[in-house]
């Protein structure tokens, strides 16, 4: 794999040194949160021993250095992404606080009753339940897209749904459970033609692969940190400046006021008119170290590691006797989330005996209840890769699995 | 570098196994006098059992379900067990599974072939797993006196 070096990469993770249950710990619970790198750490640390201050307001030399250093990772996320202004990045508490903030401070003034918000039958809980609460909120109606056999986001079925009434389209970018990686660009280019907005929730996608909203042409991204590399408590926001603008804010209190008088107030400028209370500063100042650890590495680089370690488990999983696989076959189309069946073991069982093994993999709904119905299964395995992955780790959960399906082989085991 | 496999036969036991692949008492009751479902919405276990009491007997008991080994081992032993006893008798078994699972109790006079769920214990995150048809029976217990319901 050239230049990049999974193997080296693990050397700056300290707890993928550990041993579980006596062998070697094997992490393939990616998408439900990476591992920390010491840089991470190391920059969580040095806050709180050599910085720790409010920011925004205090005049003294560490409330100065925090502020520098908080408003410094705007920077470096909308670089991350390809926003044009820091100014557009809002801090958030996770990718689902970013939907829900979208819910509320700009559905709840353009969406009425009747009017339409388009989903797709492969999201998170967390890009359904805000339009949900909308729904019951204001009226609103929600549509689903459906899924090709394939996995994939079925566009015609999109074009069929999108209409007059159509006020957003809200996709994941890159699914959890499938892996795939939807068309977002031409997604946002038939929402649009409709008059609608397009949220892409890169909850998947932003830690995975080179990310750029004004390619996508999207108006709304969601990320989270501690998919990523950085801490958990920090997720983002990113908008078109001029929807920040116009949005009302989201929650209220401190740091996002301009004046306040006994009636009423008026809101800082964008994007503090977001970010109501002293924000989680240590976790977003640790979140720039988890972006430039990826600056260093390359987006580019990290998503043609994910695509060789995902090509070949699927490859070796598809050749263990009664094993199927979920989500798209060509890894131009998916990231490293790779969901499986085992013909004869439910997941929780495979997951168990998996541990016994050192392994870390995911068994459940993975918060996409409306998946699985579509899929006609209520829980599946899931094995899901990032930059300190290698392919004996991969080996080591094709040995969990042949071990799974002895123990609950028919007749002698 | 040879490390030994690791071994799960405190949790995988033979019977366990044996019950999660031919359950026993399968199926529907269409004379049931009692009935219950129950989920669990973390993992997508589902459980839903029908009872006939008679008398204060539990003349005959059927469960409907899907889910991992432990549930529905759990599901069908249990179904075993409480077969042609006593409701009262059912109380005391659902009450000595759960002491044995959530208190580290000893595994109680009246559980039968339930007693290989022990070394469930040992596994808090599957502990739940192990309770659901418990649950459901107990629901489908307190059903008493009211009709059957779909």
């Amino acid at each position: 794999m050239g230049m990049f070096d999974a193997a080296r990469i693990r050397e700056d993770f300290p707890i993928l040194a550990q041993t579980v249950n006596g062998r070697p710990l094997v992490y393939l619970d990616n998408a439900a949160t990476t591992q920390k790198p010491r840089q991470v750490i190391d920059a969580l640390v040095r806050y709180y021993e050599t910085t720790n201050a409010n920011i925004h307001r205090g005049i003294h030399t560490l409330a100065q250095q925090a502020t520098e250093q908080y408003e410094a990772v705007r920077g470096k996320v909308a670089a991350h992404i390809g926003a044009g202004r820091p100014e557009e990045i809002v801090f958030t508490r996770n990718a689902t606080e970013s939907i829900n903030l979208v819910a509320r401070a700009w559905a709840d003034m353009h969406v009425g009753e009747g009017d339409e918000v388009v989903l797709t039958l492969m999201e998170h809980h967390s890009n359904i339940v805000p339009w949900q609460l909308l729904a019951r909120r204001k009226g609103a109606v929600l549509r689903y897209v459906g899924l090709t056999p394939g996995g994939e986001v079925d566009l015609d079925h999109l074009r069929e749904l999108v209409g007059p009434r159509t006020k957003l389209v809200s996709v994941v970018h890159a699914s959890n459970v499938l892996g795939t990686i939807n068309p977002v660009a031409d997604i946002a280019a038939i929402a649009h033609s409709a008059g609608a907005l397009v949220l892409a929730d890169g909850a998947q996608s932003a830690p995975h692969l080179p990310v750029d909203v004004a390619a996508l042409g999207v108006d709304f991204f969601a990320l989270s940190s501690h998919k990523m590399l950085g801490p958990t408590g920090v997720g983002v926001l990113w908008a078109r400046h001029s929807l920040l603008e116009e949005m009302d804010p989201f929650l209220g209190g401190g740091e996002m006021i301009s004046l306040v008088r006994q009636e009423h107030s008026t809101w800082a400028d964008v994007p503090h008119k977001f970010e109501a209370g002293t924000p989680n500063i240590a976790d977003v100042i640790a979140f720039g170290a988890a972006i430039d650890y990826l600056g260093g590495l390359g987006m580019a680089n990290v998503r043609e590691h994910e695509k060789a370690i995902t090509a070949y488990a699927m490859d070796t999983l598809l050749r263990i006797p009664g094993v199927s696989l979920h989500g798209p076959m060509d890894v131009e189309h998916r990231g490293g989330a790779v969901s499986f069946a085992v013909d004869g073991v439910h997941p929780h069982d495979m997951s168990t005996i998996a541990d016994g093994h050192g392994v870390a993999i995911r068994a459940g709904h993975h918060c996409a209840q409306l998946l699985m119905r579509r899929l006609q299964v209520s829980a599946t395995n899931r094995a899901s890769f990032y930059v300190y992955n290698l392919p004996e780790e991969v080996d080591a959960l094709v040995e969990s699995i042949e071990h799974a399906r002895r123990v609950f082989a028919d007749g002698d085991s | 570098m040879a490390i030994a496999e690791p071994q799960f036969d405190d949790l995988y036991r033979e019977i366990i196994l044996d019950h999660a692949k031919k359950p026993r008492n399968r199926g529907e009751l269409p004379d049931a006098t009692q009935r219950a479902e129950g989920l669990n919405p973390v993992c997508g276990d589902e459980i839903a059992i029908d009872l006939r009491v008679d008398g204060g007997q539990i003349a005959d008991i059927r469960f409907r379900g899907q889910g991992c080994s432990i549930s529905q081992s759990s599901v069908s032993m249990l179904s075993e067990q409480v077969k042609g006893r006593s409701t009262a008798d059912a109380h005391a078994i659902s009450g000595q599974f759960k002491a044995m699972l959530t208190e580290s109790v000893a595994p109680g006079p009246d559980l039968g072939d339930l007693e290989a769920l022990e070394g469930v214990a040992k596994f808090p995150v599957r502990v739940k797993c192990a309770l659901l048809g418990v649950k459901v029976l107990e629901d489908a217990l307190a059903q008493a006196g009211s009709p059957a319901k779909e």
